[in-house]
């Protein structure tokens, strides 16, 4: 029996990273949300890695930060670790990492859901989709529930029919034993969506209690505090360490013995597997040369023994995992706790997307997460929040928020996601980011925050506190700018002399005389030249004073960029009308549907050619 | 409508009796006007009207004469594309043309992509709505056709060289992502491989930019002069070497009473050949004007040959040419050695022209005549023969990237250690575009595959 259960504007499904984000932003943007979870114990849940962060990651995260998103907020509070990776390789690629405690991070993240108003939470399996006329317009539950809504944000993650497989071992599941969702991929392809087939996979949990750590080499946090979030407080908290073993020939020729047993290799899994994150066995037979593979011990959490044996995710038969584990140093005599397992599940087509997420086939229809073939936390949280706010967005009738490559790491994502096809789970890298030296983690508020604010999600706390930050960073430029020095000066060549800088021959600024590698902005405080404005406003400053040559020569290719992105295409473009296309271009081009000339160029079949005849027929267009 | 600067020259290769330059964007007649000298110093470039027609020189950045040309100037809105644009009318051949657009390249002018100036024609609005799809046809075959053309070039043991290019520079940039994107997998950059990996890829570049060049001289022949006081025999040298050569290419009589050109042969090289007048003070005013023209001949050759009467001895007329060879790439040419009474010794030539190469000679007597050949061979393709075992041609697209990836891989090694990573890895990128220009191919994207074919990822 069907009972008619409410109303709301924006209903969203499923909460993890992605659909926590989403159901945050449409209610905070003051639209009145309902977010559908399998499992209200579950939100939030980090079924794989207990991390966030690290390269192109970080990133995402500041972004969603600046947007006015919750992560960054969400894993300041519940981290067991943080550390920054790649100092030394320059600031564009460096990049914050957080161990997270995992029941700490669902615990705060569902008090965050429960307290924001415009928000209900539901624990029910959302069973069907009505879209009369390719228009969303309500969800209907298991128990006959139906909820009428203006747009609707699926974010399933891999649960859509998911599938475990651990050696001979098969069952329906969702990650982490939980329930697949069984009956939403066929509403999906009823509505006219596409989906296909991944697959992903996770490691055994351990038990700290019968681990030998005297065999490892321990790795602590950095020393001082940091945090993902612009405006998080300090936490303070003691930093757990994690643990550094690695595998041995025996570990590598139990895998060998033991291949005819393994589904990624007798033709079970069929879903295709992301090559960044390969199975063990995978690497063993891939990488035959190497008689070891690192491998990170780390803690799931301060309130458990559990622990997470990263680099070492597997399908093997559970009896093969206790005797791989059990040959590792330290591990001796290693008790499992959770077996580790391989997920097949349906994802989304992402080239039926959007670059606001929304379905081309469906009316206020958006996906977004790992349905979408993306895999990672952040990537999943990134993509909520723009699918939440482009579904406030369609509701209230307007445009679109989209962001451009050249703004972000979150667009970089989205619009590889539509334009490029994938035959693997999508992971960012910053190698993927052609304008990377602009993209920092460093900057992210100042790219962003305005944006931010701009589409109403950005509250006043963020935004004072970002206007005062720019206010200050601006005044403290100038005064560098505004300092100078002449050959003359005593103090100024006594500190050049200290740093074995070469003395001046001219009058220089202090902005001039910090591009030298070996100048260091804080002996200008030391100074007493320029007020202490803040650790964060020094190490922007001296970013932007080191690597001005840098930072100007690509937004001078972000200008050139931009020439093609602001030429507009019409979405109800009738390519068979587009005189001189090649087959190929014209046939993804009627796939993808792109908004601009410059997303044109970048659909893979798409050639130079084929962009000039587009512009020649739009002028045509335009004139008749 | 703003777009950049673009260039290309616009008639068909091949011998013609002109070949032009076309030039359009809005900087074009600022940057032409850069390296145009005009006859008449009061007008320069800028300050001429539309369609105005400007005689004078294109020259190079150190002011040396490339071309004698006219350049027309057209305004925008009233030009072929709507935007300014500047036609440049070289001598005829592809070589004079090729140079100035190299001249006007290295200014920050682009080079078009084929079909470009239709297009932008199109686009500002000066070809009519009925021509947009002829428009779209000259496109698409203009596109094929360059397609075609690189790749012919690019057949066989070139494209093993290509690809070995390719192949490096795709390593060097997963090195350095894997180290950025995949920390803990890979670790620290290894700046000894990538050192390496960058100086092997400066010589493989070089070699086949010195194999371009040597198939551009094949392609396009050079410019030898002959100078020498008058009766030194340069008539007689001329038409020896007409003589030898049985496969004259055209003959143009003389422009000028006083310099007489002749397309011939050495050893597969055409070679454009020049009798000069001799080079004497003088008052009388048409001689005077000659001796100019001589003078500039010698200026624009790649190769003089300086001849000497070895009955007359070194006069000071011989010692006033000198002067403008100077600085040239030259061969001394000790004629008349046939002569009972010589009043030159080499040893004394050697002393005084330091540095060139002497050959002793009777044109007449016809001795002497196949080491000229051998001079002039050796002298022309100068540096370029290690290269022997490449048989390439590059069009100017590949030439033109060939010389960036070059210039690119020269400043990476140079800064390999000094600049952070996440720099080296932009860098990286330009140069890998530029080689995939040379092919045509989109390399950024085979380096994600190389990075999980060469690094175990996966922690």
């Amino acid at each position: 029996m069907l009972y008619d259960a409410g109303k709301y504007d924006v209903a969203v499904i499923g909460a993890g990273h992605a659909g926590c984000e989403a159901a945050l932003a449409a209610a905070r943007m003051g639209c009145r949300t309902i977010l559908f979870t399998l499992s209200l114990d579950n939100v939030a849940l980090m079924p794989c890695n207990p991390s966030v962060g690290g390269p192109a990651k970080a990133q995402l995260v500041r972004e969603i930060d600046a947007l006015g998103g919750e992560m960054a907020l969400n894993i300041d509070k519940a981290n067991i670790q943080v550390r920054t990776i790649n100092t030394g390789k320059g600031p564009a690629v460096q990049a914050l990492r957080a161990q997270a405690d995992k029941r700490e991070y669902q615990h705060e993240m569902l008090q965050t859901l429960l307290k924001q108003k415009n928000l209900d939470l539901l624990m029910a399996e959302v069973e069907e989709i009505e879209a009369p006329d390719r228009k969303v317009q309500a969800v209907i539950t298991k128990t006959g529930a139906r909820y009428e809504c203006g747009a609707l944000v699926v974010t399933t993650g891999t649960y859509l029919k998911g599938r475990i497989i651990i050696g001979e071992v098969m069952y329906d599941g969702g990650p982490g034993n939980q329930f697949p969702a069984t009956k939403l991929s066929a509403a999906l392809e009823k509505a006219g969506l596409r989906l296909g087939r991944f697959k992903t996979g996770t490691p055994p949990r351990i038990d700290q209690k019968s681990v030998d750590f005297s065999k490892m080499i321990e790795q602590p946090g950095d020393e001082k505090t940091l945090r993902f979030s612009h405006i998080s407080p300090e936490n303070g908290r003691p930093q757990l360490s994690c643990w550094l073993t690695h595998s041995t020939r025996e570990t590598h020729q139990i895998v060998m013995d033991n291949l005819d047993r393994a589904p990624m290799f007798t033709g079970v899994i069929k879903g295709r597997g992301p090559r960044y994150c390969p199975s063990f066995e995978d690497k063993v037979v891939r990488y035959a040369h190497k008689d070891s593979h690192q491998l990170f011990i780390e803690p799931e959490g301060r309130e458990t023994d559990e622990m997470y044996v990263q680099g070492l995710n597997t399908s093997l038969p559970e009896d093969v995992q206790i005797r791989v584990l059990r040959s590792i140093p330290g591990l001796e005599n290693v008790h499992i706790t959770r077996t580790g397992y391989a997920i097949e599940y349906d994802y989304v087509f992402p080239s039926q997307l959007k670059l606001s997420l929304e379905a081309r086939a469906v009316e206020g229809l958006f996906t977004a997460g790992q349905i979408n073939g993306t895999s990672g936390y952040e990537e999943a949280a990134a993509q909520g929040l723009i699918a939440g706010i482009n579904a406030v967005l369609k509701v209230q009738g307007k445009e679109p928020f989209i962001l451009k490559r050249s703004q972000s790491y979150i667009g970089v994502l989205i619009d590889d996601l539509v334009n490029k096809e994938a035959d693997e789970p999508y992971r960012l890298l910053t190698s993927r980011a052609e304008y990377r030296l602009l993209l920092r983690q460093d900057n992210a508020d100042l790219r962003l925050t305005e944006l931010g604010r701009d589409v109403g999600l950005v509250d006043d706390y963020r935004y004072n506190r970002f206007q005062e930050k720019k206010k200050t960073l601006e005044e403290a430029r100038e005064k560098l700018k505004k300092t100078t020095f002449t050959p003359a000066d005593q103090t100024m060549s006594g500190l050049l002399e200290q740093k074995k800088s070469a003395a001046l021959k001219d009058r220089l600024s202090l902005w001039e005389i910090l591009r030298r590698p070996e100048m260091k902005i804080r002996d200008f405080v030391v100074a007493g030249w320029l007020e202490d404005p803040g650790p964060e406003i020094l190490e922007q400053l001296e970013i932007q004073a080191k690597y001005e040559g840098y930072i100007k020569k690509q937004e001078d290719q972000v200008a050139r960029f931009n020439k093609l992105e602001d030429k507009k295409i019409r979405e109800d473009l009738d390519y068979d009308q587009v005189y001189g296309l090649s087959n190929e271009a014209r046939q993804k081009l009627k796939e993808v549907r792109p908004v601009s000339v410059g997303q044109a160029s970048r659909i893979s079949g798409v050639n130079p050619a084929d962009i000039n005849v587009l512009l020649i027929n739009l002028e045509k267009m335009r004139r008749n | 409508m703003m777009y950049d600067d673009i260039a290309a020259v616009s008639t068909p290769p091949g011998e013609g009796g002109i070949a032009i330059v076309r030039l359009s964007g809005t900087g074009v007649i600022q940057a032409v006007a850069e390296c145009f000298l005009p006859f008449n110093p009061q007008l320069p470039l800028p300050a001429r009207a539309s369609f105005s027609l400007n005689l004078g020189w294109i020259v190079d950045r150190e002011k040396e004469k490339i071309d004698e040309v006219l350049v027309s100037v057209m305004r925008a809105p009233k030009s072929y594309t709507g935007e300014d644009v500047v036609e440049v009318n070289c001598h005829g051949g592809t070589l004079a043309a090729r140079k100035c657009l190299e001249e006007f390249l290295q200014r920050g002018i682009r080079l078009a992509e084929p079909g470009e100036f239709t297009k932008r024609a199109f686009l500002s609005g000066r070809l009519d709505l009925s021509q947009a799809e002829a428009v779209v046809d000259i496109i698409r075959a203009k596109n094929e056709k360059a397609m075609k053309m690189a790749v012919s070039n690019l057949e066989g043991k070139n494209s093993a060289v290509i690809k070995n290019i390719e192949d490096r520079l795709i390593r060097l940039n997963a090195m350095v992502e894997a180290s950025v994107d995949f920390p803990e997998d890979v670790g620290e950059l290894d700046y000894r491989e990538a050192g390496d990996i960058l100086l092997e890829l400066e010589e493989v570049l070089n070699k086949l930019i010195r194999a371009g060049e040597r198939g551009e001289i094949y392609r396009e022949g050079v410019n030898v002069a002959i100078c020498g006081k008058p009766n030194v025999g340069k008539s007689s040298l001329l038409n020896a070497l007409i003589r030898k050569d049985k496969a004259i290419v055209t003959d143009i009589p003389g422009t000028t009473r006083d310099v007489i050109e002749d397309y011939i042969n050495i050893r597969g090289i055409p070679v454009k050949i020049m009798d000069t007048a001799g080079i004497r003070g003088t008052e009388d005013l048409v001689e005077q004007i000659g001796v100019e023209k001589s003078i500039q001949v010698i200026e624009n050759a790649d190769l003089a040959i300086f001849m000497l009467d070895m009955g007359t001895g070194i006069s000071q007329e011989d010692m006033d040419l000198y002067i403008h060879l100077k600085n040239k790439k030259a061969i001394i040419l000790l004629n008349k050695e046939d002569l009972a009474h010589k009043h030159i010794k080499p040893e004394d030539v050697e002393k005084i022209f330091k540095g060139f190469k002497i050959i002793t000679a009777s044109v007449i007597e016809d001795r002497g005549m196949d080491e000229l050949e051998d001079a002039i061979e050796n002298m022309v393709l100068e540096g370029k023969l290690d290269s022997d075992d490449l048989d390439i041609m590059f069009n100017m697209r590949q030439k033109k990237a060939l010389l960036k990836a070059r210039s690119t891989v020269q400043e990476l090694r140079e800064s390999l250690e000094s600049v952070p990573l996440d720099c080296l890895g932009v860098d990286v990128w330009e140069a890998l575009e530029a080689v995939g220009e040379i092919s045509g191919k989109t390399l950024k994207e085979e380096v994600i595959d190389r990075i999980f074919r060469d690094f175990c990822i996966g922690k």
